[in-house]
């Protein structure tokens, strides 16, 4: 970003927007955890803890509400022009993003006690890299927004293509497992929103990058090239073709 | 929506390309007015530095900067007011559709009224409100009997929407008007004598949020009939009746652009630096 960092005339409008990051960076750690929690209460089939995430996404929906109020309040009382106003109307949109995050996650918790029988289905397996990779999207790109750094912010745009694929994989495995085992069905279309869960965070961890390279360049961002090697990444985490 | 709105979607929409830091194109269209290489020099201080900056009628063009940055004196230069000024030395080309404007032949007083002005604190004539328009028509033979002058002034009053509120008392010293109503008056005043380019000093910083408003609605009515160009210390108002902005500092012009662009995208960090509040 072309913030040379020197501050306002104005310190009162720093301490504005430094409120807003650390509120920004806030809203993300939590949704953040709330993802991994989610993760594991369905892992352990924890239903306290799955439970919790649904709780505090209490906390999640207030913090989106303060950024707001507090953004909106800027815009009219300082009038921000240029990076600062681009900066703001990306804190106002990330927020409401992140938000949405969040919310995916206690859907994910929601289901836990829906899926008693997580070990018999082999597709399970894959959720956790899924989920994993889906996290450090979100984290990436509130530290791009941080950092207000466009190439990372970029870089996790590119990198949303991985959790795409595993999506596709899920459902490949998850629909083979329902016609091999049809009692299984209703269980396994849990998993099923669990893993589109998962894949809607990652494209809304690339709004909020979208946002961040906008903010800092004063433009939209590119679009992504889809054409090559998408599968090659997913090696790592492949876990075992469900059947 | 009106014709005034469309235009100024559409010249919103420029590119981002115009906002070249060294860029003096006025946009699309030919220019009104071009400027090339102008240096203005108080006895041995230099006030402009080697601007060249081009202003068409599509467009309202705003000088803004900080206090000694060279607006005011930039804009002086576009009707020769710095030769009031007996140690001011203005060089390089200043053309007014294509004539030179310093050519030894150019004669000053029909270029004022061909490029007309309007400053910070309204100054109508000790006279009536009839006869602050009426004398520049008067003086420079435009009208020919008593029922054109009339018509003058009722179409300048209308145009600087005034006519309304004093077409019953035209025969009142134009000094007992408020302040706004008084800069509108010296607005219909430089439209009597049907200028070519009006050239703003501040026209509103004497002035309250009401009658500012009203003179930047004035602003956005005779965009296109004349080349407005508005020299500002207020950046709202910048932004909202212009839509090319120059950004001075220090006696040079540091970026051009679409407005649009300077205030959401500016290319120079130093514009950055003002119109963020990060300036000094």
């Amino acid at each position: 970003m072309p913030n040379t960092g020197t501050e306002h005339t104005v310190k009162a409008f720093d301490t504005d927007i430094n409120e807003l990051r650390g509120m920004v960076a806030e809203i993300g750690g939590r949704s953040e955890q709330a993802i991994a929690r989610s993760m594991e209460a369905l892992k352990n089939h924890d239903l306290a803890l799955a439970a919790q995430v649904v709780k505090d996404d209490k906390l999640i929906d207030e913090l989106e509400q303060k950024i707001d109020d507090l953004t909106f309040q800027t815009i009219a009382l300082r009038a921000p022009m240029a990076d600062d106003l681009r900066e703001l109307i990306a804190t106002f949109k990330i927020s409401g993003v992140v938000e949405r995050i969040g919310d995916y996650a206690k859907n994910i918790a929601k289901r836990v006690p829906l899926i008693t029988g997580g070990h018999k289905l082999g597709p399970i397996s894959l959720l956790p890299s899924m989920s994993r990779i889906a996290s450090e999207l979100v984290r990436d790109s509130l530290e791009a927004f941080a950092r207000r750094d466009a190439d990372l912010a970029m870089e996790v745009s590119e990198r949303d293509q991985v959790v795409d694929d595993f999506y596709t994989s899920i459902f490949r495995a998850v629909i083979t497992h329902m016609i091999e085992n049809p009692k299984d069905i209703g269980e396994a279309a849990h998993l099923l929103f669990i893993a589109k869960n998962l894949e809607r965070i990652g494209d809304h961890a690339t709004n909020v990058a979208e946002m961040v390279y906008f903010a800092a360049r004063g433009e939209p961002m590119p679009e992504r090239d889809r054409g090559e090697n998408p599968t090659d990444l997913l090696e790592q985490p492949s876990g075992n073709e469900a059947s | 929506m009106t014709d005034t709105q469309t235009a100024d979607m559409a010249a919103d929409s420029s590119p981002a390309s115009d906002s070249n830091p060294s860029g003096i194109s006025a946009g699309e269209g030919p220019p009104k007015m071009t400027t090339r290489n102008v240096n203005v020099f108080y006895g041995e201080k230099q006030a402009i530095n080697d601007v060249s900056i081009d202003v068409n009628m599509d467009n309202v063009t705003a000088f803004i900067g900080p206090s000694g940055c060279g607006k005011s004196t930039f804009l002086r230069c576009l009707n020769r007011m710095n030769d009031t000024i007996p140690i001011a030395k203005v060089t390089g080309d200043i053309t007014l559709e294509g004539e030179d404007i310093y050519a030894p032949k150019m004669d000053v007083v029909q270029l004022r009224a061909r490029v007309g002005m309007v400053f910070q604190k309204p100054n109508p004539f000790p006279k009536s409100i009839y006869e602050n328009i009426a004398y520049g028509p008067k003086i420079h033979g435009l009208a020919t009997g008593k029922e054109e002058l009339d018509e003058i002034v009722e179409n300048s009053l209308q145009r600087a929407g005034l006519w309304g509120e004093v077409k019953d008392r035209l025969q009142d010293s134009g000094t007992a008007l408020s302040g706004g109503q008084q800069q509108r008056l010296c607005i219909a005043r430089a439209i009597a004598v049907d200028p070519e380019v009006i050239l703003m000093d501040e026209p509103c910083s004497a002035l309250d949020p009401i009658a500012t408003a009203k003179i930047e609605e004035l602003i956005h009515e005779i965009r296109g009939r004349y080349a407005i160009v508005i020299v500002t210390h207020n950046m709202q108002q910048a932004a909202r009746v212009s839509q090319r902005t120059a950004f001075f500092h220090l006696g040079t012009l540091v970026e051009y652009g679409v407005t649009s662009d300077i205030f959401t995208n500016p290319v120079q960090d130093k514009t950055r630096d003002y119109i963020t509040g990060r300036y000094g």
